[in-house]
């Protein structure tokens, strides 16, 4: 009866996120599943798309460009050779060590909407052939914000690249500290720096890949540490969020501050990389790192 | 009698409390103050330099509060901006060739916030600060001595050891800022500072400080001296241990105590 395209558009977006993530980015006969919404909504741009256009275009508005968000698993089936990969301490959770009120029934909440245990997967496995450790950031699990389950996966899986002799990729996506950690939420960004600063030293290459959003104490430590700074087009990225520096200043902020593409300008980000080319950069750049003494010119 | 949470936050942020350069100006002989990051400006949040504690030369660094609010405005309120951390990072190094120990004095709100500091990558310049000061090949002290905001205080808090004034607070955020991100409501801070864990109480028993420099009744202000004496009592006590160490193993203890915070 409702012949209203905005509510039929709405209904069709949520329907995304039942699509499996190796659906993304494959071509058609690969994909057993239909997702069930047929068509998408572009948040951005309003245009009205094919889902599964959408998919096999690794959820990038084909008019604007706007890149839908992407889960922690999806982005690991995106990227690893074969969709395939080690998973890393995959159970590992908050101890709650404020005691927060109220926390520890927000996190089982959350863990069950979102199947996420905390809000960033880490394992191992091949891009384009070549061993990685790789961290993606959830922003689905509490918007990304880092507590000391992320600290904690992040410093192991910083340990074991150095132990191993491995790159590591980091993706992130955070609206900065986990409040309800309190001091030690701030601590993980000093811990997590600590296990970079001791892999770069080891001789190994870090890329990270920021993408929307990154802020607060992630920006503040890991995000900002690669070797390499790669970000997807449009993903805003900054220290102090966009609405706490206009309370701050009283003003309005100027079009486009704290996107990808301004801190490109200024000089913090060395890349912007569309999703299409993501892998084969990252696996470029992994090729790059391999130098082992005995390449041949 | 017990001082609230939210008592401490106002206490801490009492514009007669000692700030940096009391601390510095009384415990060492012959500051020399240095200048700029030597890149973009001189910060005048962090205030920096050379003096010597006894014989020992050492390097000083203090983010600076104004005790007025002319003096407020040109310091900003403590709140750096990127050059800062650069500014504290340059001295750092310095210090790290010239074998020199590193003290600092840690009271801001938090890192400025607005579109300069943005687009000079405050998040890089906090971020760099964190990496190199777990790698630097010389001892570090920090102590919090009035208010320890977010990562614009642990910017200068990667540290072999780390002490509190007693009613000194150092957390994620501000209370206000903490409440109105959880609360949707910052003029609910006090019960923010409630559930928080910002005291040095606190602190102390989740490991995260290494001590309490205990306060006048009233606080620091009523007996500067005397606090500022047990200040120097501790940074010499320490600096003989820590100097004493081999660089490895300091290294080592320096990674290990942020590594166990989980
Ligand atoms: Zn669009």
């Amino acid at each position: 009866m409702n012949k209203n395209p905005f509510k039929f558009k709405k209904y069709a977006t949520s329907q995304i996120y039942r699509v499996r993530p190796k659906d993304i980015g494959r071509p058609d006969e690969e994909k057993p599943n239909v997702p069930e919404g047929i068509m998408t909504k572009c948040p951005n741009c309003k245009k009205i798309i094919y889902t599964k256009l959408l998919l096999k275009n690794f959820k990038q508005c084909d008019e604007c460009g706007y890149n839908f968000k992407i889960s922690a698993n999806e982005r690991f089936a995106m990227l690893l050779d074969d969709g395939d990969w080690l998973e890393y301490d995959k159970q590992l959770t908050t101890k709650d060590p404020l005691n927060f009120p109220g926390y520890a029934d927000k996190l089982v909440k959350t863990q069950s909407q979102t199947g996420l245990v905390d809000g960033l997967v880490t394992g191992k496995g091949k891009i384009e052939g070549s061993a990685v450790m790789l961290g993606v950031m959830d922003a689905a699990f509490f918007m990304g914000s880092m507590g000391t389950a992320i600290g904690e996966k992040l410093t192991r899986l910083f340990e074991r690249a150095t132990e191993e002799r491995l790159p590591v990729i980091v993706f992130t996506a955070s609206g900065g500290a986990r409040m309800q950690e309190g001091i030690f939420s701030l601590m993980q960004m000093a811990k997590v720096s600590g296990a970079v600063a001791k892999h770069s030293e080891a001789g190994l290459l870090y890329i990270t890949v920021l993408t929307d959003p990154t802020t607060g104490g992630v920006t503040a430590s890991f995000a900002m540490l690669g070797d390499i700074i790669l970000a997807e087009p449009g993903a805003l990225i900054g220290f102090a969020g966009p609405r706490v520096i206009e309370q701050t200043i009283g003003q309005k902020l100027p079009e486009g501050f704290q996107r990808a593409e301004f801190l490109l300008e200024h000089g913090f980000v060395d890349k912007i990389v569309p999703r299409e080319q993501l892998k084969h950069t990252l696996g470029t750049l992994l090729k790059m790192h391999s130098y082992c003494g005995e390449n041949q010119i | 009698m017990d001082i609230t949470p939210w008592e401490k936050v106002k206490l801490a942020r009492m514009p007669l409390r000692p700030t940096g350069l009391d601390y510095i100006n009384q415990i060492f002989e012959n500051f020399i103050e240095l200048h700029g990051d030597r890149r973009f400006s001189d910060d005048k949040a962090i205030v920096g330099g050379i003096a010597f504690l006894g014989e020992l030369p050492v390097t000083v660094i203090a983010q600076q509060k104004g005790r007025n609010t002319k003096e407020n405005i040109a310091r900003n309120f403590a709140m750096p901006h990127p050059e800062g951390y650069r500014k504290a990072l340059r001295l750092m190094k310095q210090a790290e060739k010239f074998h020199r120990p590193i003290l600092c004095f840690i009271d801001t709100p938090g890192a400025f916030c607005g579109i300069g500091a943005e687009e000079r990558g405050q998040g890089e310049a906090i971020a760099t600060n964190l990496a190199h000061m777990m790698l630097l090949k010389t001892p570090i002290i920090s102590f919090v001595i009035s208010e320890g905001g977010s990562g614009g205080a642990l910017a200068l808090g990667v540290a072999d050891r780390i002490y509190m004034l007693e009613h000194a607070v150092y957390s994620i955020l501000s209370p206000e800022g903490f409440a109105s991100i959880l609360y949707k409501d910052a003029s609910k801070a006090e019960q923010a500072a409630h559930h928080m864990k910002l005291t040095s109480k606190d602190l102390l028993e989740y490991e995260i400080i290494d001590g309490i420099i205990p306060e006048p009744v009233g606080g620091a202000h009523n007996d500067k001296e005397m606090v500022i004496k047990n200040v120097k009592g501790i940074l010499e006590e320490e600096l003989k241990n820590l100097l004493t160490q081999p660089i490895d193993q300091l290294l080592e203890k320096r990674y290990q105590k942020y590594r166990k915070i989980f």
